[in-house]
């Protein structure tokens, strides 16, 4: 019976997994986002919904990959109904752009604040509405305590989170599921025609929790994700943190 | 169900009010005066002027002759219509329907509402008594027209209820002057002995009518009910309204939240066995001072679920300030719109931002934060990228145009442009690099131009030529050339947004 000590430990980490949020979506809802090796690096194999996910963003250019990425990311997720809400305070994302991304974009309901310590209390009390897919929340800093009351509401209505941190002031650790961060790669075009590519972009897991971090190249075309050829990061295999 | 109605004569309207504001006023004869053709003409006295045999329409200088000290403060011309509106709004906690009757009067409509304080009798006594507490020297009657109880109020001795079908008798032994006459008609009268209403209603009407005109005849049927007279409520009357009045002043949050809870629920069940819904609410506390104060809400959606719009309320009683005590609460739906029950699972299925979920979500956050900061958008028919989105004007709005995805548009755009320092333009086409936030960026691939006029019926201004441009890191921008190319390098380019 020595061989099936590897089989409870198995049994025991996949009972461990939903007590920390990653729950498996319910049958009818369940839907790749079509990013493959991106989605295997979580432990449940795809891409966790109904979870609190960060995207961190440096520069200009940065963000505006990162909600290039989130956008399409978003087309899929709101694919099995529901709305969208996206809280800010200086929110610069134009709706005209997101159909390129296959979302459409009356179905996001954008919630400008005019003070930062407002957008918690919104996004907490949006992800405890069920009729949601998404709620995106455009928060510079956010401390490990409120991150907790984020995760513990979508608990309870499996909206999923998505939390933009635009150049934190701490890159302290919260409780989300991962941490990504999204920067522009020169897009490609065939036999040096003019004009510019399709949207590529290099997608990093920072920190994801029980799963192996990573970084991709990923381009956008044709409604679908294309991942191209792994990039293996020389810190993939250090030991992260855990959070939360 | 027989109509009732209820007059209330206010003898010393404005000479009271002054005495309840100056106590002293109420030991001295005094009256109030306006300047009629160079002459000050008093406009209204008190009781212990008239005692003095002083009245209104005398001259100042005639009544200073019958009592030299008398008190002569100036009279201001609206004052009394005021005091009435503020008056009818306070009988709001014994009738939702009260019109004012110049210059000394309210009528209220009181079909059943007399009930509710233990009969006729009991409901006259509690008005006057309340009012004479205030310090107002009134007579009300009730009777089932105007006219009759217009009548009792003013010239009627002893019983001041005439009850449904009485109001002949009650109206027999009174003056003509209790019709509401005119002076020249009363004046006709006087000289043919016709001093009681028993002998004009025993009158043939042909009579009446040729000797003194409709307007008496007019009156008198209204008086007896045979002509229906109508009454323009001080407050439009509201289809849904629940008042809850209370036995003991409240003054306490939780019996606000008590009472609040208790008129949403009958509010909500009435409502839900209409099938409507609302989309705004107030909810009122009429305080033991006579001041109100209110709170209000509303909704992106019909609503009729007491749970979700006292939590809308919630958020506001704080700002309620019950002292000196409350005795009434209303809660009104002035907007109501239809929502069947059907369309709850509808909405469901396409799980779009209607969803009524969604909808009290942003009920909560508009209550807040406000309104103003909810956004939702559709595509507008325009290439000007500032116009091409509108706000849409209700979660229902869906968009009349499809997305335009054929023209590349950035994810991000900027609120305004920002100029940008370009080198080596080159015409009908891109420069080969810029300068922006002081770091240049080389132009590596480029796709444009794509030209968009100004629409010159809306705004005056250059056309823009925008390119989309990768620089060598792959960072992506929308950028713009203002005006035509010009070789002499004075054009002014800017950056519009960037791209994912």
């Amino acid at each position: 019976m020595h061989a099936s000590n590897k089989d409870i430990m198995a049994r025991l980490q996949m009972d461990i997994l939903p007590l920390q949020g990653f729950r498996p979506p319910a049958s009818d809802r369940a839907a790749s986002m079509g990013l493959g090796p991106v989605e295997a690096a979580f432990p449940t194999g795809h891409f966790p919904t109904g979870a609190v996910h960060e995207w961190m963003s440096d520069t200009a250019e940065q963000s505006a990959a990162t909600q290039g990425f989130l956008s399409a990311l978003l087309g899929k997720l709101l694919l099995q109904g529901g709305a969208c809400i996206w809280i800010g305070t200086a929110r610069t994302l134009f709706p005209s752009a997101l159909a390129a991304f296959g979302v459409a974009a009356e179905r996001l309901i954008f919630i400008d604040l005019r003070r930062e310590k407002d957008i918690l209390w919104a996004m907490e009390e949006a992800l405890q509405c069920e009729g949601l897919a998404a709620v995106v929340g455009e928060c510079r800093d956010i401390d490990l305590t409120a991150s907790r009351r984020l995760q513990l509401a979508v608990e309870h209505s499996r909206v999923t989170g998505l939390l933009l941190r635009h150049q934190p002031r701490h890159k302290n650790a919260v409780a989300s599921v991962a941490r990504w961060k999204v920067s522009p790669l020169p897009s490609v075009i065939e036999d040096g025609l003019p004009g510019v590519g399709f949207p590529r972009w290099e997608v990093q897991l920072l920190k994801v929790r029980n799963g192996r971090p990573g970084k991709w190249q990923v381009e956008w075309s044709a409604g679908q994700f294309h991942i191209l050829a792994p990039v293996m990061p020389a810190s993939l295999h250090e030991p992260q943190r855990k959070t939360g | 169900m027989h109509r009732r109605f209820m007059t209330i004569w206010f003898r010393h309207l404005t000479t009271d009010w002054l005495a309840i504001r100056q106590p002293a006023l109420r030991q001295i004869p005094f009256v109030l005066a306006e300047n009629v053709h160079g002459r000050k003409v008093i406009t209204a006295a008190n009781i212990l002027a008239q005692r003095q045999g002083i009245d209104c329409g005398m001259v100042v200088a005639d009544a200073r002759a019958i009592f030299p000290s008398l008190e002569v403060l100036d009279d201001v011309p609206d004052r009394a219509e005021k005091l009435l509106m503020a008056l009818a709004r306070w009988t709001v906690r014994y009738t939702p329907v009260t019109a004012i009757d110049p210059p000394d009067g309210l009528i209220l409509e009181v079909t059943g509402c007399a009930h509710l304080w233990g009969g006729e009798a009991a409901y006259l006594q509690e008005i006057t008594t309340r009012l004479a507490t205030l310090g107002y020297d009134v007579r009300a009657a009730m009777a089932g027209t105007i006219g009759a109880a217009w009548a009792m109020s003013r010239f009627g001795q002893g019983e001041l209820i005439a009850h449904g079908g009485s109001e002949s008798t009650a109206l027999l032994n009174l003056p003509p002057a209790a019709l509401r006459l005119s002076p020249e008609i009363l004046d006709r009268l006087h000289p043919l002995g016709l001093n009681r209403l028993h002998y004009l209603i025993a009158m043939p009407r042909a009579a009446l009518r040729r000797r003194f005109g409709p307007e008496l005849l007019l009156q008198l049927d209204r008086a007896l009910g045979r002509v229906e007279e109508m009454i323009q409520p001080v407050e439009p009357p509201v289809q849904y309204r629940e008042r809850l009045p209370c036995l003991e002043p409240i003054a306490t949050r939780t019996g606000i939240e008590i009472a609040l809870s208790r008129l949403l629920d009958t509010l909500c069940h009435r409502l839900q066995s209409e099938e409507k819904g609302l989309r705004t609410a107030a909810f009122t506390c009429h305080k033991l001072d006579g001041k109100a104060a209110s709170i209000a809400i509303g909704t992106h959606y019909p609503s009729h679920r007491a749970a979700h719009l006292y939590k809308l309320f919630e958020e506001k009683i704080a700002s309620l300030a019950p002292d000196p005590g409350i005795e009434l609460f209303t809660l009104e739906a002035p907007v109501v719109e239809d929502c069947p029950p059907g369309q709850i699972m509808l909405w469901k299925e396409s799980g779009g931002v209607a969803d009524p979920r969604v909808a009290e979500l942003l009920d909560r956050l508009a209550g807040k934060m406000g309104e103003s900061g909810i956004h939702r958008y559709l595509p507008d028919e325009h290439y000007w990228p500032e116009r091409s989105i509108k706000l849409a004007s209700s979660l229902q709005e869906l968009p009349s145009i499809p997305w335009p995805a054929d023209r590349p548009r950035p994810i991000r755009l900027l609120k305004a442009p920002v100029q940008i320092g370009v080198t080596a333009p080159i015409p009908d086409y891109p420069p080969m690099l810029f300068r922006y936030l002081g770091k240049v960026h080389r132009i590596k691939k480029a796709d444009g131009p794509e030209r968009i006029e100004q629409e010159w019926w809306l705004e005056k201004g250059p056309r823009r030529d925008y390119y989309q441009v990768e620089d060598e890191e792959g960072q992506r921008y929308w950028i713009f050339r203002s005006g035509p190319y010009k070789a002499d390098q004075s054009n002014q380019w800017f950056l519009h947004g960037f791209f994912a």
